[in-house]
C-alpha cells in the first residue's frame, strides 16, 4: 500500500485491494527450490547480497582474530609464517573485494535505490541476478582455494613480482587474480544499472535537484566504478597472462616493468576506497537527515561534495607509491591533491553538523552508529593528512600507522554507516524493530572495541613496526601495544555476536514496525514494511527532496501501466517527465546458467589458457538463451506497441 | 615528539620520532605541526558536534512533523559552513606548505663529497657494498649491516635483485622502496652515534618480518678502522682446529652460496662471510651472532626463519664445532 | 480501471518503443562502452608508458606490417555506410531493411575477422618475447573480442529478425546493434594508430 501521508495510514479501498492481487501475481517471485534459482526481484538479490556480503565480513573478521593472537605475542607459533601471510592476504581481500564494495554499494544500491526512486524494479533484472550469482561463486572459488592450502598470500594488491610467475608458485597468486576478474565483472553490472535506474525509472516529479542524497552517493559511486574497475580487470588479468600466458608485461629484462602494475592497480586503488567510503557518506546524509527532523542541510554542497570528491579521488593514485622513488613534481602534485580532497569531506561534515545544529536530534541507535562514524572517520581522515605529506608518509608508509589510518577511515566511513544503515532500513526489509537496548549495548562495545584494537597502531607505527609482519622481536617495544590490540579483538567480537544475536531475535520477536516507524521522507517508507514484490500499489509522484515530508495534500499517483505485465514508467533524465513505458522480465534460470558458464570458464582457466577459449561457447549459448524472445510475450508487445515520434 | 623515544624500557633505535640525522629531523617538523593542527581541529570538531547533539536532543514522539528551518538560521548555519570551509582550506594550505618546505630541504641535503653505498635487496636480507672508485679490487662487500661515520652525507645507491624490497632506518630518512629494473638513490646523514635500526618495509614474501639492519654510526676513526679491516681478505687460519673448519667450510654445500675473499668459496648468492664475525647478527638482524645461534643457523635455518633460501645442512658435531671455530675467526 | 480518490497522472498513451535516451538498453549499451572504452585508454597508456621505459622501440623487431590492419580500417569506414542506413531504417520499423543490413553486418564482421586473422600473423612480434610484444598482442586481443563478441551478437539478431518474434523491441535492439557496431569501428581508430603508426612515429 503506498501512502505518502507521514501520520495516517487508511485502509485499501475494493479497487485497491484487487489492484493489489493483480500486481502481486504478475510480479511475484518464483517459489521452490529452483525458483530461488530464477529470482529477479531488486529486493530478493539486495537482500541476498547484504546477507552474502555480511557472511564474507565475519569471515574475514574471524581471519582477523587469528591474525590478533598470532601478534599478541611476540615470535609466537600460533600461525607460521606461511599461514599468517595467507591469513593478512586472505582478510584484506575479502574486506576489500567480497565485502566493502559488495555491501556498500552493490547490496545497498541494489535494495534501495529502486524503492527510492519510486520504482517496481532496478534496471536489468536478470543481469542483476547475473552479477549476483558471479560476486558468490567468485567468493567460493577463493575460499575453496584457501581450505586447500592455496589461499592467496601476497597481501591485497598482490604486486609484481612478488606476485608474478618467478617468485609465486602454484596456483595462489592465479586465485587472487581470478576473484578480481569475477567480483569487477560483478560490481560493473550493478553500476550499469545503477546508473539507468537513477536516470531513466525515477518517479514525475523526481527532478535532479529532488533525488534524495543516498541515491546522489549511490549514482557517483556507479560513474567511479566504471572508470576505475578495468583498470584493475587489466593489471589482473596482465598478472594472469604473464604466470600463465608467458607475457612479459612486468619482467624488467625485456621491457617490462613492476611500476606499471602499480600504476594500474592504484589507478583502481584509491577510487576504491572512495567506493566504499561515499555510500557511507550518502547512509549518514539520510540518517542525519531523518534523525534531526529537518531537510538535510546544504543540498547544493552535499551533492557537489559528492561529485568533486568522485572526480578528484581519480587524481591521487600515486600516493600509494610515494615511496617509490618518483619525480619530484609528482610528489607536490599528489600530495596537494590528496590534501585537497579534504576539502570537500569536510564541507559534508560541516553540513551534517549544521544539520543536526538546527534540527531535532532523536538519539536513536541509527544516529549513534553516525555520532561513532563521526568520532572515527574525522580521525581517521587527520592520519590521512600525515599520510598525505611525502616526507611524513616516507616514515609512515607501510608501517602500522598507515594500517591504523585505513582502518579508521575505512571501518568509520563504512562499517559503522553501514550498521547505522542495518539498523535504520531493518524495520523495513523485515518488518519489524530491532532491541533499541541491545542496539545500543552493540554500538558501544564496537566503538570502544574499535578505538582499543586500532588507536594503539598509531603508536607501535611511529615505533617503527612495519605492517605485514607475521611476528615482532620481543626486545622492540611493541609487545605491550599489539596485546592491548589484540584485546579490543575481544570486545568488537562480542559486538558483532551481539548484533547478530539481535537481528535474530527481532525476525521473531521484534515490534512491528509499519510502512515508516522512524517518520522519515524518502518513498521507501511509502509502501509496508516489507515492500511487495511491485514495490508500491500506485507509482508515486514527487514534489520535493523528501517526498513524504514535501507531498502536496493530493498527491498524484501514476495510473495507465499495463496490469498484465511487468510494466514499468520511464521518465526523462533532467526533470523526470514521464516519457515512455517499458516491460521488465519475469523470473528466468538463465543468469544463474550464464552464471555457472562464465564461472566454469574462469576457473577453468587458472588451469588452462583453453579454458576461456572453450569455455566461451557455453557462455554464448546461456546468452543467447537469456535474450532469446517468448513469443508469447513478443506477440502481446506487437499488438499493443506504441512508436515514439 | 621526542617524549615517546624517551620513555624508559622502550628502545628508541627504530622510530622516526628520535631523529639521529637531518633527513628524520626535517620530517619530524612536519610531523609534529601536522600533528598538533589535525589534533586542535579534531577536538574542536568534536566539541561542536557533541555540544549540539546534546542540547537539540529530541524524541521522534514530539518531533512526528519534520520541522520547516527558518531563513534566519540556515542563513547563520551557510556562514558557519563557510567559515569553518574557510579555516579547513587555510589550515591544510599551511600544512601542504610545511611539506613542500621540507620536501625541499630533503632535495636540497648535502651531497658534497657523500660516501655511496650501495644497497641490494634479497629476499630476506641486504647486500651491502662499499665502491671504491680508485681501487675497485678494494670493494667492500657485507650483509645487514653498515657502517657510516657520524657527519657524513651517504648515498644509499639501491636496487632490488629479485622482489621489491624497502629501505628503512627510520631515525634516519625516510623509506624507499628497491624496485628490479629500477636503480634509486636516496641521501642520507646521521648526526648521531649509535647503532640505529632499520627494516624491510615492503611485504617480500615468507620472511619479510625478519629481514632487518643495523646502521652503525661512528666517529670518523672507527669507521676509518673497521673500512680497513673489511677491504682484507679472510685471516689465514691460526690453529689446526681453525684450519680444519675451513676445509669443513670448503667441502660442503657453503660454498654454493657464499664467499670468503681469500679462499676459493666465491659465490654471490648468499651474503658475504669474509667478516662475518665483526657482525653482531645475524640472519638480517634476526639473531644475536653468537656461536650458539651460528651453529643452529647452519645446521636447520628453515627451523629459525623457514622459507629462508638457507636449506639444513648435515654436519657431525665435532665437524660442526670445527667449522663454528673458523667462522669466529673472520673477523 | 480503479477508482482512486486522488489525482492520477495517466501515462497509458505514452509510446513503448523508443530510441536513443529514451530506451533503456540503449543506456545500458552505453554505460558498456564507456567500460570497454576505459579498458582501451588504459591499455593504450600502458603501451605509451611501457614506451617511456623503453630505449628501442620495437625492439630488435620491424613493426607490424601496415597492409592488413589497413585494409580491416578501410573496410570498417566503409561498413559505416550499410551500417547507418539499417540504422535509420530500424528506427521506423522497416523490417526488410534491417534483415538485409543484419545480414551484410554479418558478412562485414566475417570479413572482419579474416583479415584480422592475417593481421596477426604479420604483426611481427611475440607476446612471450617482450614487454613490447605482450603490449601488442594485449591491444589487439582487446579489439579481436570487441569483434567476435559482436558479430555473435549480430548473428544472433540477424537469426532472429527472420522469425515471428519481431516487433517494437526488436526494432531498438538492432538499432542498438548498429550504434555498438560504431562503437567497434570507432575503437579501432586508436589501436589501429597505436599498434601500426606509433613505433613508426615514435622509433626509439
Amino acid at each position: 500500500m503506498t501512502s505518502t501521508s507521514l501520520l495516517e495510514t487508511r485502509a485499501l479501498s475494493e479497487a485497491e485491494q484487487k489492484q493489489a492481487a493483480q500486481l502481486e501475481y504478475i510480479w511475484r517471485e518464483p517459489t521452490g527450490f529452483i525458483g530461488w534459482f530464477k529470482a529477479v526481484h531488486h529486493t530478493t538479490i539486495g537482500m541476498r547480497y547484504v546477507v552474502t556480503a555480511f557472511c564474507f565480513f565475519l569471515i574475514a573478521g574471524l581471519l582477523a582474530g587469528a591474525m590478533r593472537i598470532q601478534l599478541a605475542f611476540p615470535e609466537s607459533h600460533f600461525l607460521s609464517a606461511d599461514k599468517y601471510n595467507q591469513f593478512f592476504t586472505m582478510h584484506g581481500s575479502t574486506m576489500m573485494f567480497l565485502f566493502a564494495v559488495p555491501m556498500m554499494f552493490e547490496a545497498l544500491s541494489v535494495y534501495l535505490v529502486p524503492l527510492m526512486v519510486g520504482t517496481r524494479n532496478i534496471a536489468f533484472p536478470r543481469l542483476n541476478a547475473y552479477s549476483y550469482y558471479l560476486y558468490v561463486f567468485g567468493g567460493i572459488m577463493f575460499f575453496v582455494a584457501f581450505f586447500c592450502n592455496t589461499g592467496a598470500d601476497n597481501g591485497w594488491f598482490s604486486y609484481v613480482p612478488l606476485a608474478g610467475p618467478d617468485f609465486a608458485p602454484g596456483k595462489r597468486a592465479d586465485f587472487w587474480a581470478q576473484l578480481i576478474t569475477f567480483t569487477e565483472i560483478s560490481g560493473l553490472c550493478v553500476a550499469v544499472e545503477v546508473l539507468v535506474t537513477v536516470f531513466k525509472l525515477r518517479a514525475p516529479g523526481m527532478s535532479l535537484n529532488r533525488i534524495p542524497l543516498f541515491v546522489w552517493g549511490q549514482a557517483i559511486v556507479a560513474f567511479m566504478v566504471i572508470f576505475s574497475l578495468p583498470a584493475i580487470m587489466l593489471s589482473s588479468t596482465m598478472l594472469l597472462l604473464d604466470r600463465t600466458g608467458g607475457t612479459q608485461f612486468f619482467n624488467p629484462a625485456v621491457g617490462g616493468d613492476v611500476l606499471l602494475y602499480q600504476h594500474l592497480f592504484w589507478w583502481f586503488g584509491h577510487p576504491e576506497v572512495y567506493l566504499i567510503f561515499l555510500p557511507g557518506t550518502a547512509v549518514v546524509s539520510t540518517i542525519v537527515a531523518t534523525f534531526s527532523r529537518r531537510h538535510a542541510f546544504g543540498y547544493l554542497v552535499l551533492v557537489l561534495s559528492l561529485v568533486s570528491t568522485g572526480f578528484l579521488a581519480f587524481g591521487l593514485w600515486v600516493h600509494h607509491m610515494f615511496a617509490t622513488g618518483i619525480p619530484q613534481i609528482a610528489e607536490s602534485y599528489f600530495t596537494a591533491a590528496s590534501m585537497m580532497i579534504a576539502i570537500p569531506s569536510g564541507a559534508q561534515i560541516f553540513c551534517w553538523i549544521a544539520t543536526l545544529a538546527t534540527g531535532r536530534v532523536v538519539l536513536k541507535t541509527p544516529m549513534w552508529w553516525v555520532l561513532g562514524f563521526f568520532f572515527v572517520f574525522i580521525m581517521g581522515g587527520m592520519t590521512g593528512i600525515f599520510v598525505a605529506s611525502v616526507p611524513v608518509d616516507l616514515q609512515v608508509h607501510d608501517t602500522y600507522f598507515v594500517v591504523a589510518h585505513f582502518h579508521y577511515v575505512l571501518i568509520g566511513g563504512a562499517v559503522f554507516p553501514l550498521f547505522g544503515a542495518l539498523t535504520y532500513w531493518f524495520p523495513k526489509v523485515t518488518g519489524r524493530m530491532l532491541s533499541e537496548k541491545l542496539g545500543q549495548i552493540s554500538f558501544w562495545l564496537f566503538f570502544i572495541g574499535f578505538n582499543v584494537t586500532f588507536f594503539p597502531m598509531h603508536l607501535v607505527g611511529l615505533r617503527g613496526m612495519p605492517r605485514r609482519v607475521y611476528t615482532y622481536p620481543a626486545n622492540m617495544g611493541w609487545t605491550l601495544l599489539n596485546q592491548i590490540e589484540s584485546i579490543g579483538y575481544i570486545f568488537l567480537f562480542l559486538s558483532v555476536l551481539l548484533f547478530m544475536g539481535n537481528v535474530y531475535r527481532s525476525l521473531r520477536r521484534g515490534a512491528l514496525a509499519g510502512p515508516n516507524p522512524w517518520l522519515a521522507g524518502t518513498l521507501e517508507w511509502a509502501t509496508s514494511s516489507p515492500p511487495p514484490k511491485y514495490n508500491f500499489l500506485h507509482l508515486p509522484t514527487v514534489n520535493g527532496r523528501e517526498a513524504l515530508w514535501d507531498a502536496a495534500p493530493n498527491q498524484p499517483v501514476v495510473a495507465g501501466l499495463d496490469e498484465d505485465c511487468r510494466s514499468v514508467l520511464t521518465t526523462r533524465t533532467l526533470d523526470a517527465e514521464p516519457e515512455g513505458k517499458d516491460e521488465f522480465p519475469g523470473p528466468s534460470i538463465w543468469p544463474f546458467l550464464a552464471a555457472v558458464a562464465t564461472s566454469i570458464a574462469f576457473v577453468a582457466s587458472v588451469f588452462t589458457p583453453w579454458g576461456i577459449t572453450f569455455g566461451t561457447i557455453p557462455i554464448a549459448i546461456t546468452m543467447i538463451g537469456w535474450f532469446w524472445p517468448v513469443k508469447q510475450a513478443a506477440d502481446r508487445r506487437r499488438e499493443r506497441e506504441i512508436w515514439s515520434k | 615528539m621526542s617524549l615517546l623515544a624517551a620513555i624508559p624500557g622502550f628502545p628508541s633505535n627504530q622510530t622516526s620520532l628520535n631523529p639521529a640525522g637531518p633527513a628524520a629531523a626535517h620530517i619530524e617538523h612536519t610531523f609534529a605541526l601536522i600533528f598538533w593542527i589535525t589534533a586542535t581541529v579534531y577536538f574542536i570538531t568534536l566539541a561542536v558536534l557533541m555540544y549540539f547533539v546534546w542540547s537539540r536532543r529530541w524524541t521522534l514522539a514530539l518531533a512526528p512533523i519534520p520541522q520547516p528551518t527558518s531563513d534566519a538560521s540556515d542563513r547563520l548555519a551557510t556562514r558557519a559552513v563557510a567559515a569553518a570551509v574557510a579555516v579547513t582550506v587555510l589550515l591544510l594550505f599551511v600544512m601542504l606548505i610545511s611539506s613542500f618546505v621540507t620536501s625541499h630541504r630533503l632535495g636540497k641535503m648535502n651531497d658534497q663529497q657523500a660516501l655511496t653505498i650501495n644497497v641490494y635487496g634479497h629476499q630476506w636480507w641486504w647486500e651491502i657494498q662499499y665502491p671504491n672508485e680508485a681501487e675497485p679490487y678494494r670493494m667492500v662487500t657485507t650483509a645487514n649491516e653498515i657502517h657510516v661515520p657520524i657527519g657524513t652525507p651517504i648515498r644509499i645507491h639501491g636496487t632490488s635483485r629479485d622482489v621489491i624490497h624497502s629501505f628503512w632506518a627510520p631515525n634516519i630518512q625516510g623509506k624507499r622502496d628497491l624496485l628490479p629494473g629500477y636503480n634509486t638513490d636516496v641521501l642520507m646523514q646521521v648526526d648521531k652515534a649509535g647503532r640505529w635500526r632499520g627494516q624491510c618495509a615492503e611485504y617480500c614474501g615468507m620472511q619479510h618480518a625478519h629481514m632487518s639492519f643495523y646502521i652503525v654510526a661512528e666517529p670518523q676513526q672507527d669507521f676509518d678502522n673497521w673500512m680497513s679491516a673489511q677491504m682484507q681478505p679472510s685471516v689465514v687460519p691460526g690453529n689446526i682446529q681453525a684450519m680444519h673448519g675451513q676445509q669443513v667450510f670448503l667441502s660442503h654445500a657453503c660454498v654454493l652460496c657464499h664467499t670468503i675473499r681469500g679462499t676459493t668459496a666465491g659465490s654471490h648468492v648468499g651474503p658475504d662471510l669474509t667478516h662475518l664475525a665483526s657482525r653482531s647478527t645475524i640472519a638480517a638482524g634476526m639473531l644475536p651472532n653468537t656461536v650458539g645461534n651460528l651453529g643452529g643457523w647452519i645446521l636447520n635455518a628453515q627451523a629459525l626463519k623457514p622459507g629462508s633460501r638457507m636449506p639444513p645442512n648435515q654436519i657431525s658435531g665435532p665437524d660442526l664445532q670445527d667449522l663454528l671455530a673458523y667462522l669466529e675467526t673472520l673477523k | 480501471m480503479e477508482q482512486v480518490e486522488r489525482p492520477v497522472l495517466d501515462v497509458s498513451k505514452l509510446p513503448t518503443v523508443n530510441f536513443g535516451t529514451k530506451s533503456l538498453t540503449w543506456c545500458g549499451i552505453i554505460g558498456m562502452m564507456a567500460i570497454e572504452g576505459m579498458v582501451f585508454v588504459l591499455m593504450i597508456a600502458s603501451y605509451f608508458y611501457l614506451h617511456s621505459r623503453s630505449v628501442e622501440w620495437p625492439p630488435h623487431e620491424n613493426p607490424p606490417d601496415l597492409f592488413w590492419g589497413t585494409l580491416n580500417l578501410c573496410v570498417f569506414l566503409l561498413s559505416i555506410i550499410p551500417n547507418e542506413w539499417y540504422r535509420r531504417r530500424a528506427r521506423v520499423g522497416d523490417k526488410r531493411a534491417v534483415q538485409i543490413g543484419l545480414v551484410v553486418l554479418t558478412l562485414v564482421g566475417i570479413a572482419n575477422l579474416v583479415i584480422r586473422y592475417f593481421e596477426l600473423r604479420h604483426l611481427n612480434c611475440d607476446w612471450s618475447l617482450d614487454a613490447y610484444g605482450s603490449a601488442v598482442w594485449m591491444l589487439m586481443g582487446l579489439h579481436v573480442t570487441h569483434l567476435l563478441t559482436d558479430l555473435v551478437d549480430t548473428i544472433v539478431l540477424t537469426v532472429l529478425f527472420f522469425t515471428s518474434l519481431v516487433e517494437g523491441k526488436r526494432f531498438m535492439d538492432a538499432s542498438e546493434n548498429a550504434d555498438y557496431w560504431y562503437f567497434v569501428v570507432v575503437s579501432w581508430i586508436p589501436i589501429y594508430l597505436v599498434i601500426y603508426w606509433a613505433p613508426r612515429w615514435l622509433h626509439a
